[in-house]
């Protein structure tokens, strides 16, 4: 069994009212250090046998993210 | 792991039982022994504690509920009391069945998920009774609109009913968002749902028919809300917070969505015997229940429940509180056919067990008997409890401190600046900020919705057959007299379906209080009860059901009682339904009923005094009759184009409500004292707009209903001759800049930044 | 005149653009995502609603259901497509339409009677109107921000694929205020807003929506 993760966020062109709402309550609460938030999504797949890792860029790059506006990246883990 | 088999448990009748922990009293547990013979099992113990919990059980309201049901008959009561939800006649053929619950504790611990889950849990009762659901109302309360906490409940609770609402494609059509110190720690989020069908189609809550398959279907089970019930809804807040924090139910509404679609084809299949939505107590309660209801007995492999969550118990299978799962009693040989339709709408479908010959509720698991019990003594036989009451010891002195005492204003000047603190009030202010988070269009049938006085929606597109709903629950006048002040809130609700339009049929309601172990609070719940019940009787009305919220307090201090009385109405035709604003200039302004000095609870005393004092209104249900009939007449012969009830903040708020529906001014002139006349909170009253004064009086005469002139719509203030004048721009800004400015403005968010983005600070 | 409806699990507008179609003249077809069968209808609506409860993304998983391949198919062809809402979102998904549809900026689901100005005229979804006039219709979405590069977006509005723009107020954030896309042909049009609600006096804030769907009828007739 491999487990395999992809992580996606939104292109740095495109704004994120998530992270901005996330970086503004980090403001308010004194934490001036952090400049920048970008929230994203986190999949982790399991995968039987080992993982065909151009079928698993195609499932990330067409399924689990729009690359119109997001960017995808993939990590493999072996366990 | 070892299990708690029933063989065992004869074996060790010494064993030590959790059942404090779970909430149980030692008499309570010893009725159980008593009643199974011998110890039970961990997972009857389950079974029992969460079923004979207040939520579950209504052990302290069940002695004084009775009153709705002892009730004169009426032929518009299709299904009454006791059922998920009563069902009601509304003419044509069809029958409509709504409910109001409350989901208070959760929305304090877990605002989102709490008021989310509120909304399903609604929403599945009603779906249960064979109803399509097609709208829902929102009743909420929050400590001080600038403290703190209300910062952290309310955004979330909102964005809770809307998300979960939205998502279900039902309209929001209406509710109360109220604000008071006392609701701190004890945010109330009461939720309506609204469902159709035709006569025919109604479905009961029962296991019949042995050798019938027993379908749990919707989402897996997992650990959600376990012991939820009895801790969530049985247990105080202490003054530092939850003292439990219990893992909260979390919702799935597209799952929900799915289900209502599976459930309506299984229905017009007519696949089903019987149907029950899991809730509060899970398994439990919907297999207790659906068997005790039944003629036979039920067993259910629990082996077979889908989990999500592989390491749960037994027990906490049975108690657990996963939403957007139902059970069905299905004919063996349907359930190929009702597993296709779960098929079709990607619903988990699972037959758990079956209806058995024998009175019996029996449990497997891995093989072993885990519980053997008789359903009713589950479901229906819990403790009953007559509790100690005692008028509240303050209340005479409450009584007495009367609001007439208070300084009034003289001047035009006094007079206007009160009116603006009233509309600029968070009670009185423009709701907008909670209501645009609302889907009110989805459906395509919603004729009136907030912030209109009662939500109507239409039920046929060919006959134009409408209903119309209102929710009411004041609760100053109820903490002052719980009495009179349950029978207000009815003839508030019963007012607002009337300005519609709509001739009133059935009544529903939720009551919040706080501890019953209080005896004060007791007394105060069982003068509600008697003061609803009383009311429901003049006005002919049924009670169809209802919901008891108790325990509502943080340390020894209770909520101001608050009955939520919820009023279902019948139009007709809904084309000629009637809204509250002001759409033309130069028609007259009338008010129907009479005014009195009465200040007692009113918003004025609250808003510019912080006063609680005095008597409430008082109660004329003849005169709530009479201008009821009055406004449905005027409705049929369109003689009015406009009608609003006066209520909290009497003539001012209603004038300046109607003023700025479509920004229609109005000169006016008031006879008497002027300040009475704006701020009297006196009921049976409404102000309607016509361009046929004469016909609306001589309507109004035939009823015996006293007409007021009160002047002419048109141009752009409110202007009261000799007195005030006051622009609905300046009006129109202190009303709906209250909400934005507590809990923020998306504009200030968004502005004119690239790509929409949001400043950082 | 057959067009379809298309429902997804989780479609919830599906019996309001039914109504629609039907007040407009046409007959309403359903459809259901997983067939592969568009029963022979002239032209397709994507309703709104949450198909698949925007898990994923709004609109992501319905732009990849069985009966989408032949919608997409088939506007290739030249059979108008509208979607609506979630239905501009599949679009978008499905590569039907340009750009993408993100959370709103104020994060907030909003549902208010908005003003939009129709940018053009000649689409097979907007013949009935004029180029500049100003409708009122519901809008409500909790993502409904529409983005896009802004060399694309510059690109967009050259091509003049802008169908229709919010005015007296931005409810969502959306780039350039729009509201509305079209195809390079003209055939296939995405709307956040919800015509379909603004059908009838009765239930709507105006009638301004029901040119969406006599526009249809007019440009299949031809």
């Amino acid at each position: 069994m491999a487990r395999v993760v992809v992580d996606v966020v939104l292109k740095p062109e495109i704004s994120d009212p998530q992270g901005q709402a996330v970086l503004g309550a980090l403001g308010r609460l004194g934490h001036d250090s952090i400049t920048s938030v970008r929230q994203g999504k986190h999949f982790v797949l399991e995968v039987d046998g080992d993982p065909d890792e151009a079928e698993l860029k195609q499932i990330a790059e067409t399924l689990l993210a729009n690359p119109v506006i997001e960017d995808v990246e993939l990590h493999l883990t072996a366990d | 792991m070892t299990i708690d088999t029933v063989e065992h448990a004869e074996k060790s009748p010494d064993d030590e039982q959790p059942y404090a922990e779970l909430g149980l009293k030692s008499d309570e547990y010893l009725r159980i022994r008593d009643i199974l013979g011998r110890r039970p099992t961990t997972a009857e113990l389950a079974m029992y504690s969460v079923m004979w919990s207040e939520h579950c059980s209504y052990k302290s309201s069940k002695v004084h509920l009775r009153q709705f049901g002892d009730l004169p008959h009426s032929d518009a009561l299709l299904v009454g009391i006791g059922e998920n939800a009563g069902v009601v006649d509304v003419g044509d053929g069809y029958a409509v069945t709504f409910k109001v619950e409350s989901h208070n504790h959760p929305s304090y611990v877990e605002p989102y998920q709490g008021a989310a889950t509120g909304v399903g849990g609604i929403v599945r009762d009603i779906l249960t009774m064979g109803a399509r659901p097609v709208a829902v109302m929102d009743s909420l309360r929050f400590g001080r609109a600038d403290a703190p906490d209300t910062a952290r409940v309310l955004p979330g609770v909102v964005a809770g009913v809307g998300g979960y609402g939205n998502c279900l494609g039902l309209p929001n059509i209406g509710g109360e968002l109220l604000f008071d110190d006392c609701y701190a720690g004890n945010p109330l989020v009461n939720a309506l749902c609204v469902g159709v069908m035709r006569h025919e189609d109604v479905r009961l809550a029962k296991a019949e028919g042995v050798g019938s398959k027993v379908i749990l279907f919707g989402a897996r089970t997992g650990g959600d809300g376990i012991g939820g019930v009895s801790v969530l809804a049985s247990e105080t807040f202490d003054e530092h917070g939850p003292a439990k924090r219990p893992s909260v139910q979390v919702g799935d509404p597209f799952t929900e969505k799915l289900l209502i679609e599976a459930c309506l084809e299984i229905f017009e299949q007519d696949l089903v015997t019987g149907i029950q939505d899991l809730g509060g107590a899970g398994l439990s309660c919907a297999t207790s229940e659906l068997a005790s209801a039944g003629t036979g007995g039920m067993h259910v492999d629990l082996d077979t429940v889908p989990l999500r969550d592989s390491t749960l118990t037994p027990a906490e299978i049975l108690m657990s509180e996963s939403q957007e799962r139902m059970c069905a009693i299905v004919e063996p040989g349907k359930v190929d056919a009702f597993l296709a339709v779960c098929r079709k709408w990607d619903v988990l479908a699972t037959v758990i067990g079956e209806v058995t010959d024998g009175d019996r509720l029996t449990v497997d698991w891995h093989g072993e008997r885990i519980v053997d019990v008789p359903p009713r003594t589950v479901a229906h036989e819990g403790p009953v409890y007559h509790r100690p009451m005692r008028r509240p010891a303050d209340l005479d002195d409450l009584q007495a401190d009367d609001a007439a005492k208070l300084p009034r204003p003289r001047t035009g000047a006094e007079l206007q600046a009160h009116w603006l603190a009233l509309l600029s009030s968070p009670d009185g202010a423009d709701k907008t900020w909670v209501t645009e988070q609302y889907d009110r269009y989805v459906r395509g049938s919603t004729v009136l919705a907030q912030p209109e006085d009662a939500g109507v929606v239409r039920i046929d597109e060919d006959t134009h057959r409408g209903i119309a709903l209102a929710l009411d629950g004041n609760a100053r006048y109820a903490r002052l007299d719980p009495y009179a002040g349950a029978q207000l809130n009815l003839a508030e609700a019963y007012r607002n379906v009337a300005v519609s339009g709509a001739t009133p049929l059935a009544v529903t309601n939720c009551l919040n209080f706080g501890s019953p172990e209080e005896p004060e609070v007791m007394w105060q719940f069982a003068e509600a009860v008697r003061g609803l019940a009383d009311a429901c009787r003049d006005l002919g009305l049924p009670v169809t059901g209802g919901n008891v919220s108790l325990y509502n307090q943080t340390g020894d201090v209770a909520i101001n009682p608050t009955p939520v009385i919820g009023v279902l109405g019948v139009h007709d035709d809904v084309r000629k339904r009637i809204g509250g604003g002001w759409r033309t200039a130069g028609e007259r302004v009338l008010l129907l009923g009479v005014t009195t000095p009465e200040f007692g609870g009113s918003a004025w005393a609250s808003v510019v005094h912080g006063h609680l004092g005095g008597k409430p209104p008082a109660v004329d249900l003849p005169a709530e009759r009479a201008l009821a009939d009055v406004l449905a007449a005027l409705g049929r012969e369109g003689l009015v184009s406009s009608a609003h009830d006066l209520a909290d903040g009497g003539l001012a708020q209603a004038l300046a409500e109607s003023a700025l529906r479509h920004g229609v001014g109005a000169v006016l002139r008031l006879t008497g004292d002027p300040f009475t006349a704006l701020f009297s909170e006196s009921t049976a009253r409404a102000v309607v707009t016509t361009s046929d004064p004469e016909a609306v009086k001589a309507t109004a005469r035939w009823a015996g209903v006293a007409v007021t002139d009160l002047g002419t719509t048109g141009g752009d203030a409110l202007v009261v001759d000799d007195l005030l004048e006051l622009p609905l721009v300046e009006l129109r800004a202190a009303w709906t800049a209250t909400l934005p400015a507590l809990f923020g403005t998306p504009e200030a968010a968004v502005g004119a930044h690239p790509n929409g983005a949001v400043p950082a600070s | 005149m057959r067009i379809g409806v298309l429902t997804f699990p989780g479609s919830l507008d599906d019996v309001d653009a039914v109504r629609a179609l039907r007040l407009a003249g046409a007959e309403p077809v359903a459809l259901w995502h997983a067939d592969h069968d568009l029963k022979d209808v002239d032209a397709v609506v994507l309703p709104g609603g949450f198909s698949y409860g925007d898990y994923l993304r709004a609109g992501a998983i319905a732009a990849r259901a069985p009966l989408m391949q032949d919608v997409v198919a088939k506007a290739g062809g030249g059979m108008p497509v509208l979607g609506i809402c979630n239905g501009f979102q599949v679009l978008c998904e499905a590569g039907l339409l340009p750009g993408a549809l993100t959370r709103n900026g104020h994060l907030h689901f909003r549902n208010r009677d908005q003003a939009l100005r129709i940018e053009r005229a000649d689409t097979a979804w907007t013949s009935d109107y004029e180029t500049g006039q100003r409708i009122v219709v519901p809008v409500k979405n909790g993502e409904g921000r529409y983005v896009a590069a802004d060399t694309d977006l510059d690109r967009l509005e050259g091509e003049g694929r802008v169908v229709a723009r919010y005015v007296e107020g931005n409810p969502n954030g959306s780039s350039r205020d729009i509201a509305g896309v079209t195809s390079a042909d003209g055939r296939v049009v995405g709307l956040m807003p919800h015509p379909e609600h603004a059908v009838e006096d009765l239930t709507g804030p105006s009638t301004d929506g029901l040119g969406f769907f006599t526009s249809v009828l007019q440009g299949v007739l031809a």
